[in-house]
């Protein structure tokens, strides 16, 4: 049996992929960008989970044989800057495509010139 | 199955039931509002697989600053996905 935390992470990221390829307005397509970076930080998290074991803080009794994996935590911290940044980018360049062509969808750009 | 299993269920349904409806609804403002839930329900799970660093910075950059971000987008373009079915005339869908 997988684990439960397999099963959304996966589903977060199929849900984001088809609103990737099938949705026709720009910012739906970026929503769908950001839960699909979400659901690809769940799983990295919890590759590294332990069952049992506590957070990777050395602490008064907490070795580092009672703590989970801290290398994907560290990995996933720097994933969500990356991914917000990239975020404000493609958010940006969807304002300048609004105003230089009246409209999100992306069907119609590709219409208005190739 | 225990409290701590059951709560992790529950948690990870209403993710995925928040992800699809922010993928689904026309309106927009209410699709950002919809993919900062799933960024919070994803930081209850980071906060239930032992990473609180991850989880602090998930609940402040994914549910906050994103959304904040979405919102100023959907300000400066359209709210509504324009639905072209629903607009008369035979030459809509040229």
């Amino acid at each position: 049996m997988i684990s439960v935390y397999y099963f959304g992470a996966i589903s977060l990221i199929l849900i984001g992929l088809y609103a990737v390829l099938v949705k026709k307005n720009v910012l739906k397509m970026l929503i769908g960008l950001s839960i699909m970076e979400t659901g690809v930080n769940l799983l990295l998290v919890s590759v590294g989970y332990i069952s049992g074991r506590s957070a990777p803080i050395l602490s008064e009794g907490i070795g580092p044989n009672q703590a989970v994996d801290p290398i994907p935590q560290a990995l996933v911290l720097t994933a969500i800057v990356i991914g917000v940044a990239t975020t404000a980018m493609a958010l940006s360049v969807a304002m300048i495509i609004y105003e230089r062509y009246g409209t999100l969808n992306v069907e119609e750009i590709r219409r208005l010139r190739g | 199955m225990n409290c701590i299993t059951c709560i992790e269920y529950i948690i990870v349904g209403i993710m995925i039931i928040s992800a699809i409806l922010a993928v689904e609804w026309r309106d927009l403002l209410a699709a950002a509002v919809g993919m900062a839930a799933v960024s919070l329900f994803a930081s209850l799970l980071f906060f239930m697989l032992q990473a609180p660093d991850v989880a602090m910075t998930e609940a402040a950059i994914g549910a906050a600053l994103s959304a904040a971000i979405f919102i100023f987008a959907i300000k400066r373009t359209q709210r509504f996905e324009t639905e072209e079915e629903e607009k008369p005339g035979w030459w809509v869908r040229w």
